[in-house]
This record gives C-alpha cells, structure tokens and sequence, in this order.
C-alpha cells in the first residue's frame, strides 16, 4: 500500500490534534508515515502509533528553532525522497503552509490549501475546499507531481488505530538557504488554561457589542462554563480589548468547531470567512437585522449584557 | 545607496460583492468589481515607511500579475505613493494557480531588479497565503513572512512574526522577501495630490515572451493543480430567533441543552 508523509505538528513532542486528524485522513490514502522535527521529535512517537503511524521518521536539529521554516522545507523534501510517498499531508497553520508551498515546488508538484476534506480518487487524492468565505464549496486535486496538501484543524475525527510507528532517524542535510532567516528571540505564548481556539469544540466569541477590555470576562465566564475557548471580532481586537491571537476570521484564525456563540458581533464577511463552517452557530445581538442571524441556528435578540450572565449562570446550574 | 523596493499586489474580486465561479472554474472577474486587495495596501504601505525611514535612495515599484483591469490596483498604489509600476498581463495566464503566479511574478521581480521584495500576507480571494514563501525558494533569498512590525536598517531586514505558539523576532540580510500582515499599521489613504500625481507615474506592461516563459507553464493548461468541481453551499436553514423579554439566556441554555452542549 502506499505510503502517505503526515508532517507532525508538536511543541517538545507534545502532538497537537490536528496532526492526529491528519492520520484519519491518511489512512484513506494509504499508510500514514509521520514526519517529526526538532526538540522532543522522537517522544511523539508513541501518540503517532495509537493513531494509525506505521513509522515515525525523526530529525533533531538547533536549526530547526533558530531558523524559519526552511530547515523543515529540507527536511520534509529527504522524507519524500527517501519513501516516495503518494501524498504529503500538512496541518494548515501560517508555517504549515509555507513549507508545504516550497517543498511542492522543489519537487515539481502542485499544492492544494486549507483543505477541510480528503478523500482517495481515481487520480489521486481529491480535496474539499471551502471558499470565498465559505459561500463555495470546490473538489481539487494535484495533476503535477506528488500531491501536496494543507488540512484544517477540526477536518476529521481523530481515530484510535494501533500501528508499529516505528521510529527511524531521518537522514537530512540542511541547504543554503536553510540559514537564511534567524531567529534572534522567541517569547512563547502565555496559556490561558483554556483550549486551543482552532482546535476547540466551543468558541465563544466577543465583537465591539462587548464594548470593553474589561467586559470580556462576561465572554471568558460564558466559555469556560462551557470549556469553550475564547475569540474576538476584529474590531474588538483592533479596539486593544482582546489579543490578536484570538480572531475569528480571514485575518485571524480560521474556526470549525461544533458549536460557535457570537455575542455582540455583526457578522461581516470577513468575520464569516473564519467561522462560517462551525457545525451549530449561536448569536446574541442587539439588532434583529445584524447579518449574523442569517447563520444562527439559534439567534438571541438582546443585550448581551443581560443574555450572556444569565446563560452563564444557567450552565452552571444545570452542570449542578 | 540605493534600495529598490518590489510591492506585489494582486486585483481581487470585491469580497462584499457575490463572488462566483465562471464556467470553466475559475474565478469570475465580469459581475464583480475588482480592487487592490486591501491586505496587499499594507505591504505598500509598509514600503513606503521603509522609505521614509531610510537614508537610502528608496525606489518602490509595485507589480501585479493580473487582467487588464489589475491597473486600477497598480494606480491605488502609485497614488499611496509607489514610484512606478509593472504589470503582467497576457491572455495565457487566465487560470494561472499559486505555482505559477509565482513563477511570473519572480522572473518579472528579476527582471526589474530588487533588493528588498515587500507582499501581503494572503490575497483576500484565493487566500493561500503562500506566494511570499514561493518567491523566496524561487529567488533564492531568505523568507522573512508574516511580519507584524518590519525594519530595514543597513542591509538587514528584522521584524516580528506572531506565530501560532510564539511570538518570534526574525533578522536576515538583503536581498530578502517580506511579508506583512494587516497588524502591522494602518494603511494610508491616497491624498488629493497622491491621486494626482500617480496619473504621471510610469506604468510598464509585460508579457510571458518578455519574462521568458513558455505559454505551457502557466495558465489552466500549466496548473499544477486542478478544480474539479464548484458548488455553491446550500443557505442554512433558517434558525430560531427570539426577542428576549428576560428569559433569553435561559432559552438559550435550554437550546444548548436541547443540542448537547450542556
Ligand atoms: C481585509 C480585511 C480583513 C478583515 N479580517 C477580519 C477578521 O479576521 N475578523 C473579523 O472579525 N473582522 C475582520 N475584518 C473586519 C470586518 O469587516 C468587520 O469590521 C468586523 O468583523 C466587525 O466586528 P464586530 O462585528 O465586532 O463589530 P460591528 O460590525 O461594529 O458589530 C457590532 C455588533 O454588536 C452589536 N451590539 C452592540 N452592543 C450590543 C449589546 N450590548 N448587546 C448585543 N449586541 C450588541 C451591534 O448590534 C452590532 O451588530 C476585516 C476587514 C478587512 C477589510
Ligand atoms: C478560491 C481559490 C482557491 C485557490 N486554491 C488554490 C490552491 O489550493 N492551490 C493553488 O496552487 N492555487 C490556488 N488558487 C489560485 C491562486 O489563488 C492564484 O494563483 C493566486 O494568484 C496566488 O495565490 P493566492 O491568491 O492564494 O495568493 P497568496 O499566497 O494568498 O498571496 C500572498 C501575497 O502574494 C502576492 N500575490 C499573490 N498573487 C499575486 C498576483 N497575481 N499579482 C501580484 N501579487 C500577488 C500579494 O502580495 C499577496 O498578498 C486558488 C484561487 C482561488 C480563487
């Protein structure tokens, strides 16, 4: 059966969930050898193999954090030479995309992004893209080369599928260009306790209705009653309220969870563009004619104020 | 010393307009306005800082690869303040994916020469956010992307890049490729005399034969990739709304509820 690289998403060999959904997805193409670079490579290993890795090819490297990007592109292209996969599958995040544009083009293939679906095809693997916003849903796939291709978090379920995962050390000799951009200081993201906004089951989500830095505890309350993660509107971000790292929509991140609860925000297409594809939306908003009501499955028409305490509450009670 | 600035900018499709496909799948630039892509006035505008704060003799030439109509994104940047402009046109490029637009836009980034090449950090259409990659690996230069705040001071280019699980401070020498994101500052309004002023400015127009490129390697014959099918999403089924009279986060609880979320 065919071999499919699955590039691991890992800080210190802790996997983040979407590389586990990418293992579901590669199964459907063939079998799934994961690809795992820098500090703590090999401790991923173990998670990689519950959820379907035959092996786990591994690389460390000081290059890998004191240098963008291009260490990984060089070690991605030595997996692909050394197995000859029929597919190179990557978690769609800011870097995930660079490398996985370069490594297409050094081996003449094309690149396919923000894929939130896979499925095998009679020519090869054909992806699902969500587009303009999510008002069009389009099938592509790679005719050139070895399809390269970019997978949402929240795509597909993470699946429990014992296999050996193997590990095997990977062979990778930096180029150039690997040196090129330095790193000169890295300052972690602090952790707020709460889930990852893209990989989250809940958002809840707080717009310029919210109307304060200091508000968005009412927001924060609401989500962690709901183990939810927290998301702002850009407006609300550009306002200093909320950190940029928390938007929702086209210049922030993009969001798929099962339930999404917009409060105070109006809905513009640019906001849509990162949530419109969550399974169950909800909104709380002030006006009956805001265009997020278009996509409520349930729509609250109210001052969030009064709305979102009193849900928080009821939560809480009914969590006893 | 002199810097020569290369801005990419891409003419989209109005994302407030009804954006569709054309029949043969590509995007449908007829029944919608086009514009300069507002997240690529960001990198303009991160250029034209660069020049200000520069002691350098600073020249900004701005290149779009796109239909005859991509001029009117060319004129919003000179009149922003670019010096000149290029633009690539050629009927072979309709349908042209990322691996292509990239290789047009690096042989005419050669052609014209350049020391320091300033894109946005995704088009608001195909949205990839991957061509400033691109045209590193193809340049051959470092990729310095997805800066929130850039400086270019003797030779070196730094910047901040707010990644997914860390904020990171980049440096690498010139040549280079940047790209900005829309954190990075405000970008101007043209003025009265700016708007003015860009109608003076030199517009060259290029075609493949001009970058040497064959017709084969681009356009939707020399894609890479290819669109099977485009379908509209079916509306969402309208919803539940209530007015709340004081019970409205309780009924929403009760919905959540209803839905398994509590
Ligand atoms: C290139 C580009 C990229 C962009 N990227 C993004 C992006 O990534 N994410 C994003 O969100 N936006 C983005 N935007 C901005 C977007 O166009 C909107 O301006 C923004 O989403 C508006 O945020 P908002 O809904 O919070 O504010 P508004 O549109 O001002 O809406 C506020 C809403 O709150 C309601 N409200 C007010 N007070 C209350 C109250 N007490 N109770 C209940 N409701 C109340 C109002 O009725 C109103 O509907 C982008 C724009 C551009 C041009
Ligand atoms: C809905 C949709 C989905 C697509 N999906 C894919 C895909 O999966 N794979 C693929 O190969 N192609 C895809 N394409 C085609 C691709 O969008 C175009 O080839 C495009 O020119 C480059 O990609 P981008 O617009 O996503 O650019 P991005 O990588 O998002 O653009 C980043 C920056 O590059 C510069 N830039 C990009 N294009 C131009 C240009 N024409 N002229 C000047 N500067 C430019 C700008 O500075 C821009 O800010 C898609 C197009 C659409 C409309």
């Amino acid at each position: 059966m065919a071999e499919v690289l699955v590039y691991v998403d890992h800080v210190d060999g802790a996997v983040r969930k979407p590389t586990l959904e990418l293992l579901t997805l590669a199964r459907r193409i063939g079998e799934p050898v994961a690809v795992a670079l820098g500090n703590g490579a090999a401790d991923t290993a173990a998670t990689l193999a519950e959820h379907g890795a035959v092996k786990v090819l591994t690389h460390d490297a000081s290059e890998y954090a004191d240098y963008l990007v291009v260490p990984k592109v060089d070690a991605l292209q030595a997996a692909v030479a050394a197995v000859s996969p029929a597919a190179v599958l990557v978690p769609s995040s800011a870097e995930g995309k660079e490398i996985a544009a370069r490594l297409a083009l050094r081996i003449k293939s094309g690149v396919l992004t923000d894929a939130v679906d896979l499925e095998a095809g009679d020519e090869g693997p054909v992806a699902t893209q969500s587009v303009f916003a999510a008002s069009f849903t389009t099938k592509t796939r790679v005719s050139v080369g070895t399809p390269v291709i970019t997978v949402k978090p929240n795509s597909a379920a993470v699946e429990a599928a014992p296999a050996a995962g193997a590990v095997e050390a990977l062979n990778v000799t930096f180029s150039d260009q690997a040196t090129g951009t330095k790193v000169t200081a890295r300052t972690p993201r602090e952790s707020t306790g709460r889930p990852e906004l893209t990989e989250a089951a809940i958002v809840v989500s707080g717009g310029r209705g919210v109307n304060g830095a200091d508000n968005f505890a009412i927001i924060e309350a609401l989500a962690d009653s709901l183990g939810a993660a927290v998301g702002a509107s850009r407006a609300a971000v550009d306002a200093g309220w909320y950190p940029h790292t928390n938007q929702v929509g086209q210049t922030g991140k993009s969001v798929s969870p099962q339930l999404y609860i917009a409060n105070g925000i109006s809905g513009a297409i640019q906001h849509r563009a990162g949530m419109q594809t969550s399974k169950t939306i909800v909104a709380v908003n002030k006006d009956a004619e805001a265009p997020i009501f278009d996509l409520v499955d349930y729509g609250v028409v109210g001052d969030l104020f009064d709305v979102v305490p009193q849900l928080t509450e009821e939560v809480n009670t009914r969590k006893g | 010393m002199s810097l020569r600035i290369v801005v990419t900018v891409k003419y989209v499709p109005d994302a407030t307009g009804d954006r569709h496909f054309a029949d043969d799948l590509t995007v449908d630039r007829d029944d919608v306005d086009g514009l300069l892509s507002e997240l690529d006035e960001y990198a303009v505008e991160q250029a034209l800082q660069i020049s200000e704060n520069s002691d350098d003799d600073v020249e900004i030439t701005v290149l779009t690869v796109g239909p005859e109509d991509a001029k009117d994104a060319l004129r919003k940047a000179l009149s922003m303040g670019a010096d000149k402009a290029i633009h690539v046109e050629d009927d072979d490029l309709h349908g042209t994916d990322a691996i292509g637009t990239s290789l047009v836009l690096a042989k005419a980034i050669e052609k014209a020469g350049f020391d320091l090449v300033v894109s946005g950090m995704a088009s608001t259409d195909g949205t990839a956010g991957i061509v400033p990659a691109l045209l590193a690996e193809r340049l051959g230069v470092p990729q310095v992307t997805l800066l929130s705040e850039v400086s270019v001071e003797d030779g070196v280019v730094k910047g901040r890049r707010d990644g997914d699980t860390a904020s990171e401070q980049l440096e690498a020498s010139l040549p280079a490729v940047v790209s900005v994101t829309d954190q990075s500052g405000e970008a101007r309004y043209p003025s009265f005399k700016g708007i003015m002023a860009a109608k003076k400015k030199p517009v060259e127009a290029w075609d493949l034969s001009d970058l040497e490129i064959e017709t084969d390697e681009v356009g939707l014959e020399g894609a890479w990739t290819a669109v099977d099918s485009a379908a509209e999403r079916p509306a969402r089924t309208a919803g539940t709304i209530v007015k709340d009279e004081g019970e409205g986060g309780k009924q929403l609880a009760e919905f959540l509820a209803g839905q398994k979320f509590i």
